[in-house]
């Protein structure tokens, strides 16, 4: 006990939820962003830098929460975003077009952001209880638990947001063991209707064509994904621009601050949503494939940490938790590069953005939280 | 129905399902990375120019237009600096919202903003188009003042043209005019179209179209970054613009002033040339226009104004109006007697003014024709029976070959656009000119005709001007011309612009020197002895009349004749007698008689050249006592 008086004995302590590899990946992650920001928008590194802090910081309180601990918050905070969409949906503000944020006096809040992590949360936690008896019913239950958050953002309406939270909970129910005879035809018909969408979307992108479930500006953005050239300097614009300063970037890329595309101002939201032209127009290939192998890294420890994990809602979480930061960059590079259509959904580490970049930490804690679960077993 | 599961089997389906996660974590960044290899690598070049092509544009950079300056360096055409408004479409979102908020400022018309809307079309996208030009001072402030308000307005000063002499010298200077559709075809034709991106201007007429390559210079590039905005950020290269060149002309600005005044209200063209070079000194042409209304397009009223006048003011009449020479055509068919040998100096006829031809009698009544009329006598006083008889020997053909030397009935190749080749008659022209069997024959009376000047052939000032220049110089031919000089933008290096001697035509100088003589003495005894009293300097010259109505055997009395109807009036002339520094030949339609209203202006013209301005003057207030002493 005496030992922890010693500076170096307190800093072990201190370091001790944080998982070491992690911490090394996000670092490097970390620093990559901080690069980048200084060549998009330098004007803003100040800010980052207090965004880093923060997120960092809670991350280690987190980290610090045993897991049990977390699941069992998982009712409440569910509970609670809940009541936020609602009171979003009520008295929420109205920004470019969308209901997102709520004005709390203290605090403008967007509750969307923070269900990405309460949803999974809620769900592991519900599958952790009822480990063991699990059956079908369990799973309709689930289901029923995703799609009122889900719901909830959709109506906002805020496309990307809710496919993150969608992503999030289907990837709990997958890892929850969902029959593999109800996963395969659902996937098979997404992927047929991806295949459909784009050999059909001259006909589906008719002015006159109404997508009943869609919004006509989501409409735009997926049509706008299937031809970019219709509307060069309007919807396609963001697309087009990003490809060429990708596709111009090259091998080796322009060089740091040397991005005509980023310094000319002709990448949209480049320090946002788009940062990643911004890495592949000074980086080219090389840089883009080291940022995919620190994601890579970054997943395949997740997964390990999950897999080595004692506790059911505990290997839950952190799957899920790994998956959405596996979603984010999937569904953000594959935009950016045009392979996507164009939904807000940042970069994660990466882009600027500190609601995006604390709730990303938080999952980070909560993935050590549960690593340091199967160090120190004590159930 | 519920399931029962241990704790390890649980475990088990997770790893199971997290290893398939990690397969398809794999797979999706293996398609990432496949999509990006596919554009930084397979498509990277056309990327790669697309993004040059995103941030650089290629601006031109207008020369500035050459200067035009008479011979001693007068302004003819400048340029000079001027305040525009200017919208650049590329930072305007609303192009129409920005011109109803501009015209709230500076008050523009319809035109004004047709004229915008047409070279909007025609620009390119990062360069700014005018909507109003020559604003004055309290305009500049009043818009300036509410720039901030006018995003994408701006103010800026332009170069414009401008003929400061306005109506003098229109014809030879000419105009530009903003480049139109036919023009655009012709410098593509060229392989110009290039060096005009970024000019508005080209030269539509007179020394302004001649010179335009000259004049215009080579366009320069700038090629700028831009931004999304389309805002020029940075400069990356630039090839300055060559300016066009300065023409340096030989013609004398108090010269043409003094030849258009004398001309007056009437119409007609005086040429006056240097005979030793050929450089043209005066070329007037009257009624003038003002050439200035023509840069920005000119307006209806303006051009029904020129265009319905009976007087046809936009004509040049100096190169342009081919009329049968009358008596001034006599000095050449004198050079073309002794030439063939047909005549001698010495040789006298007496035949009582009588000219017999195929038993039609032609009679010259005035008394000096009558008897002992030899080749100076024969000028002096312009006996036509003399003329007759020598045209009859001499024949059509002879006559035409040996007048074709002189450039007469074809054009001189003076470096202005527009110029008439006259006719020269011979029975070959006349096959080839009439389409009707019967009238291609050619009639020995038409011989006749054309020995004293009139019947077919026809001739413009100029080349009646350029003819008596090879007669003052014995044969030696200098073609006309106005440029003299060509001084080159980018260098400042003089180009001599003269053209070359052509091959000269063979004169005795004992018949030119003759003929010269009796041209003298037509100013001091002859048909122009009125005219050049008290001249202070000898002079030589020649009057004609050119019919245009034929009377058909009745006298012609002028004030029995309207006026559109009268002969026109012509004189040839040179002066000083003795190594003439100027020749000139005068025109003056339906003036009547040569010496009556033609020589005249040539007096004027002399005086000024001789004498000054001031003498000049004086001469025009004797020019009235002199006409009535003609009319006693």
């Amino acid at each position: 006990m005496s030992g922890q008086f010693h500076p170096l004995t307190l800093l072990r302590n201190l370091l001790r939820p944080l998982d070491p590899a992690l911490l090394a990946i996000l670092a490097l992650l970390f620093a990559y962003g901080w690069v980048l920001m200084t060549s998009a928008s330098p004007e803003r590194l100040p800010t980052l830098r207090m965004h880093m802090m923060i997120a960092v910081g809670v991350m280690w309180i987190v980290a610090a929460i045993p897991v049990q601990r977390l699941l069992s918050l998982a009712a409440p905070l569910y509970l609670g975003g809940v009541v936020l969409l609602v009171g979003v949906l009520l008295f929420g503000e109205i920004s470019k077009g969308a209901q997102r944020w709520l004005d709390l006096g203290i605090v403008r809040l967007q509750p969307s952001e923070f269900m990405k992590i309460a949803t999974p949360l809620m769900l592991a936690w519900y599958f952790h209880v009822r480990d063991g008896v699990t059956s079908w019913h369990d799973y309709v239950v689930a289901a029923v638990l995703l799609a009122i958050p889900l719901g909830l953002i959709v109506v906002q309406p805020d496309l990307g947001t809710s496919l993150l939270v969608a992503a999030a909970g289907l990837f709990v129910i997958f890892f929850a063991g969902l029959s593999w005879k109800l996963i395969v035809p659902v996937f098979t018909v997404a992927v047929v209707g991806i295949v459909l969408l784009v050999g059909f979307g001259d006909q589906l992108c008719q002015p006159d064509v109404d997508w009943h479930l869609l919004r006509e500006y989501q409409k735009q953005r997926v049509c706008t994904l299937l031809d970019p050239n219709q509307d060069p300097l309007g919807r396609g614009f963001h697309t087009i621009q990003s490809t060429i300063a990708i596709g111009s970037g090259g091998l080796w890329g322009k060089g740091w601050m040397d991005g005509t595309q980023t310094h000319l101002a002709f990448i949209p939201e480049r320090h946002t949503d788009f940062i990643f032209a911004v890495l592949a127009e000074e980086f080219g290939l090389i840089g883009a494939l080291v940022l995919l192998g620190l994601y890579l890294l970054l997943i395949l420890r997740g997964l390990r940490i999950a897999a080595r994990a004692p506790m059911p809602g505990a290997r839950l979480l952190a799957g899920a938790v790994t998956m959405i930061v596996f979603t984010y960059a999937f569904v953000n590079i594959g935009m950016v590069s045009g392979i996507l259509p164009v939904v807000g959904v940042p970069l994660p580490f990466l882009s600027y953005g500190g609601t995006a970049l604390v709730t990303l930490c938080i999952g980070m804690g909560m993935l050590m939280s549960v690593a340091r679960s199967r160090r120190t077993p004590k159930d | 129905m519920s399931e029962f599961r241990n704790p390890e089997q649980g475990w088990r389906v997770f790893r199971q399902r997290a290893v398939v996660a990690a397969v398809f974590v794999v797979a999706c960044l293996a398609l990432l990375m496949w999509r990006l290899y596919h554009l930084q690598v397979v498509q990277h070049d056309y990327f790669h120019s697309r993004a040059e092509g995103n941030r650089i544009a290629v601006l031109p950079v207008p020369p500035n237009r050459g200067t035009i300056y008479d011979r001693h360096g007068e302004e003819l055409a400048r340029n000079y600096s001027a305040w525009t408004v200017e919208i650049n479409p590329a930072q305007v979102r609303n192009i129409d919202r920005t011109l109803d908020a501009l015209a709230e400022v500076l008050p523009f018309d319809e035109r004004d903003r047709r004229r915008f809307r047409r070279q909007l079309l025609e620009s390119k996208y990062f360069d700014s188009v005018p909507v109003r030009t020559h604003l004055d001072d309290e305009e500049v402030a009043r818009v300036a003042a509410r720039l901030y308000r006018l995003p994408g307005v701006e103010v800026r000063a332009r170069l414009y043209r401008n003929y400061p002499h306005g109506e003098t010298a229109a014809h030879v200077i000419g105009y530009i005019g903003q480049i139109n559709d036919r023009d655009v075809q012709r410098i593509e034709a060229s392989g110009d179209l290039a060096n005009y991106r970024g000019s508005e201007y080209i030269g539509k007429s007179g020394l302004e179209l001649r010179y335009e390559r000259e004049l215009h210079g080579t366009t320069g590039v700038e090629q700028v970054e831009i931004n999304a905005a389309g805002r020029a950020v940075r400069l990356l290269s630039r090839t300055p613009a060559v300016n066009g060149s300065d023409l340096e002309l030989t013609l004398d600005l108090g010269l043409q002033r003094a030849a258009e005044a004398a001309l007056g209200n009437r119409r007609g063209a005086v040429v006056a040339i240097e005979p030793a070079t050929g450089g043209i000194l005066a070329l007037a042409s009257m009624p003038s226009f003002d050439p200035n209304l023509f840069i920005d397009g000119i307006s209806t009223t303006d051009w029904r104004a020129l265009s319905d006048s009976p007087d046809h003011p936009l004509l040049n009449r100096a190169i342009y109006s081919a009329y049968p020479p009358g008596s001034t055509f006599k000095p050449f068919m004198a050079l073309a007697g002794l030439g063939t040998g047909k005549r001698t100096l010495t040789q006298r006829f007496d035949n009582q003014g009588v000219f017999t031809f195929y038993g039609q009698r032609m009679l010259d009544r005035k008394s000096k024709c009558q008897n002992g009329v030899d080749l100076h006598t024969s000028l002096v006083h312009s006996c036509n029976t003399y003329y007759y008889e020598l045209a009859n020997e001499l024949g059509i053909q002879t006559i035409a070959d040996f007048m074709a030397p002189f450039g007469f009935g074809r054009r001189t190749g003076v470096d202005i656009p527009g110029e008439a080749a006259g006719v020269l008659p011979s029975p070959q022209w006349k096959r080839e000119r009439f389409s009707k069997r019967e009238h291609q024959q050619w009639y020995g009376g038409e011989t006749i005709s054309v020995g004293i000047g009139q019947g077919y052939n026809a001739f413009t000032p100029l080349q009646l001007a350029h003819a008596l220049t090879i007669l003052l110089n014995d044969g030696e031919v200098r073609p006309p011309h106005l440029v003299r000089r060509i001084v080159d933008g980018q260098n400042g290096r003089i180009l001599d612009a003269a053209p070359l001697p052509r091959t000269p035509v063979p004169l005795d100088p004992r018949h030119t020197e003759a003929v010269r003589k009796a041209m003298v003495d037509v100013t001091k005894v002859g048909t122009a002895r009125a005219v050049f009293a008290d001249a202070g300097y000898d002079a030589g010259g020649k009057t004609g009349t050119a019919q245009v109505f034929s009377l058909r055997g009745q006298k012609y009395v002028e004030e029995h004749v309207a006026e559109r109807l009268r002969d026109h009036s012509w004189f040839i002339g040179f002066a000083p007698a003795e190594r003439p520094t100027i020749a000139v030949a005068v025109l003056v339609e339906n003036g009547g008689f040569g010496s009556q209203s033609a020589a005249p202006v040539a007096r004027k013209v002399f005086d000024y050249h001789l004498l000054g301005r001031k003498v000049a003057t004086q001469a025009g207030e004797t020019d009235a006592q002199l006409a009535e002493e003609l009319e006693q």
